[in-house]
């Protein structure tokens, strides 16, 4: 059972052996002087002047939320995808009802403008 | 059978401080959203040591990979302060969520009896993506056809909630 | 039998990141230099030898490990120490499930050229290279600097929703080939078609007449069976890993680095390496997915066995046809690497706003199209 899987545990120990040795190299080569004023975030040379914990605009956020419902449309797709032939036609029929509803959102949020950037 | 075994624990052992670094990073949403991300990985890794490998992928697909990310987004973009909430509504919230946890609680006492019994033996292909989209597509297809519908009132939904700030 | 695990994965891990990775990193700077007419990349020498810039990679590494590693005062320590890491675990560990050769005989042993032969082999991709959003974003919102979280939002915006038409867009291939599993699907390619078999089959043409016609094939590639899709799939996984013309999160321009602008040293360098690792793994899994994998067109590993097999035995022909895909497979990776970074000159970055309309407005909508009409083709010419 878990045979298929020992090679995908191993390249992630792999992987995250490489990664540690790569974060941890500068620690123990690289020279470490600090003072206040390096270690500031940069700002094009000014000091900061608005903190960046602020309000980001509410398209991120809409776009986050169709991502979602689109995702959770696309995983219905992928073993659909991979079964179309033994479904056939009856298989066709029911994916495309099941898309109708979705287009319909989709044209919504283009005419309600929830596309533009 | 031992390694299963061994794997189960390690990724419960994940799971379980994924949730733990959630909670108790109250101070700081973000880190613990992203803490919530380990949680959803080793839920994932532990429904495929069940043999359940659709929704094993799909968990990590959607809840790590998609579900959490709008957690992030919501949490990061409105960087809501302990502050902007009224005390009584504060004390609301945390009513609902002790009256929520303790319902959970119950819940799984309740599965606890039945749950120290021998495996069944499974069928070949149990929860490979052939027998899982087989039975949504056949038997469950009512449940499929609606679930589009639900989509589609989220999405709905979506947009009056952002209307107000896109115009 | 973990041994034999091992060895695969220590082979395609040091090609990919051993060979192609510091070689890639020379390349973009050496075809930058001959696309812009310059002489590039050679001031790197060791006692007066400059082999064309091929030392760059070697200069790059040592300047790297020597350099201070920051954090920025009021940043979150913890998750800008993992954030570089979280960034780069997802580019390596997707090169488990990329058939790299398919499977041999060697009497009684059988070698399968592939890490981990997972059966959903393209979800794993699809959900690995889904957690590889989180690397931008928690270094972005870590590095407390305004243009690090503009970078970041900005990423995991573009990373979300091309991921979404990435999947979509080869559902169309998943119908052709009825499966995720991503050796199936480079064995399905090792093989050819009649182009205009489908006259025969819809419109009853055959006979003497039409019997030249059988000779013109095409290999059963992905790019062949789908061009609409390979069009959408390639812009997708470019745009999802950020790469040129689709790189507005680090937009230099306009937010300076993005989100990794708080990176110094070796954790900048694994932001680089995650990055660049990208563009062979992007070649590999479009090259698996859409150029027929390991496979050589029309040459299947039936013709080579049958050819050879006779005269020089079962273990020597098996011998010859590994070694000939897993050097037709690296071909297809360096051919996709070349046009990658061929793009990567030509065209000026795309505008945020023209990326994610891009995604929303044309790929979405074009893809759920591929995919129905592509049902109805598969149906139709099933009979």
């Amino acid at each position: 059972m878990l045979a298929e899987f020992i090679g995908v545990l191993l390249i992630l120990g792999l992987a995250l052996v490489v990664a540690g040795l790569m974060a941890l190299a500068p620690k123990l080569l690289g020279p470490r002087r600090e003072f206040a004023e390096k270690q500031e975030p940069f700002e094009c040379g000014e000091r900061q002047i608005v903190s960046p914990h602020q309000r980001f605009s509410v398209k991120f956020y809409l776009v986050a939320m169709l991502f979602v419902l689109f995702d959770l449309e696309a995983v219905f797709f992928y073993p659909w995808g991979a079964l179309f032939r033994e479904l056939g036609w009856f298989g066709f029929a029911a994916m495309g009802v099941f898309t109708v509803p979705l287009v319909v959102g989709l044209l919504y949020e283009w005419r309600k403008g929830a596309l533009e950037w | 059978m031992m390694d299963g075994a061994l794997f189960f624990y390690i990724f419960a052992a994940l799971a379980v401080a994924g949730a733990l670094g959630m909670v108790l990073n109250f101070r700081n949403a973000v880190a613990g959203a992203l803490s919530l991300v380990g949680t959803m990985v080793s839920l994932g890794a532990i429904y495929v040591l069940l043999d359940a490998y659709l929704i094993g992928v799909l968990q990590v697909l959607v809840y790590a990979g998609a579900i959490v990310v709008l957690f992030l987004f919501v949490v990061m973009l409105l960087n809501l302060r302990r502050e902007s909430f009224s005390a009584e509504r504060q004390r609301a919230v945390k009513l609902a969520a002790a009256g929520l946890g303790v319902l959970v609680l119950l819940a799984f006492l309740s599965l606890l009896p039945g749950a120290f019994r021998e495996a069944a033996a499974l069928p070949e292909g149990f929860g490979g993506y052939r027998q899982v989209g087989m039975a949504l597509f056949t038997d469950w297809l009512l449940a499929f056809e609606a679930t589009s519908l639900l989509l589609l009132a989220a999405m709905v939904g979506a947009v009056i909630l952002a209307k107000r700030d896109i115009e | 039998m973990i041994v034999g695990v091992a060895i695969k994965m220590l082979f395609i891990v040091l090609v990919i990141m051993g060979l192609f990775l510091p070689l890639i990193t020379w390349v973009e700077r050496k075809q930058a230099a001959v696309m812009q007419d310059r002489i590039g990349a050679n001031r790197a020498d060791l006692l007066g030898v400059t082999a064309m810039g091929l030392l760059h990679p070697a200069a790059d590494v040592v300047k790297l490990l020597s350099k201070e590693d920051m954090v920025p005062s009021g940043a979150n320590r913890f998750i800008h120490q993992i954030a570089p890491m979280v960034a780069l675990v997802p580019a390596i560990i997707t090169l488990a499930v990329i058939p790299f050769g398919g499977v041999y005989q060697f009497g009684d042993a059988t070698v399968s050229l592939v890490v981990a032969d997972i059966d959903w082999g393209m979800l794993y991709i699809l959900a690995v290279g889904s957690l590889a959003t989180y690397g931008a974003v928690m270094a972005g919102w870590a590095s407390n600097n305004n243009w690090g979280l503009l970078g970041s939002i900005r990423a995991s915006a573009q990373m979300i929703s091309y991921e979404v038409t990435m999947g979509l867009s080869i559902v169309g291939l998943f119908m052709c080939y009825g499966t995720l599993r991503l050796t199936e699907m480079a064995v399905a390619q090792d093989s050819t078609f009649r182009v205009f078999g489908f006259l025969e089959h819809i419109f009853g043409l055959s006979g003497p007449w039409f019997a030249w016609l059988d000779w013109i094939t095409l290999p059963a590639w992905g790019i062949f069976l789908q061009p609409l899709g390979f069009i959408l799939f390639l812009t997708c996984i470019m745009a999802e890993n950020k790469r040129p013309p689709f790189d507005a999160p680090e937009g230099e321009s306009e937010l300076v680095a993005g989100y990794h602008m708080e990176y110094s040293a070796m954790r900048f360098g694994l932001f680089y390496t995650a990055e660049f690792l990208e563009v062979p793994v992007i070649g590999a899994i479009v090259a698996t997915l859409f150029l027929g994998g390991w496979s050589i067109p029309w040459l299947s590993t039936a013709d080579i066995v049958g050819a050879v097999g006779g005269a020089f035995g079962q273990g020597f022909a098996s011998g010859l046809c590994m070694i000939l895909h897993v050097g037709s497979f690296l071909l297809k990776v360096v051919l996709m690497i070349w046009f990658q970074m061929a793009l990567r000159w030509t065209l000026p970055r795309f505008r945020y706003d023209q990326v994610m309309d891009l995604c929303w407005k044309m790929i979405l909508p074009i893809s759920i199209a591929n995919i129905f009409i592509t049902g109805a083709l598969v149906l139709w010419l099933d009979g």
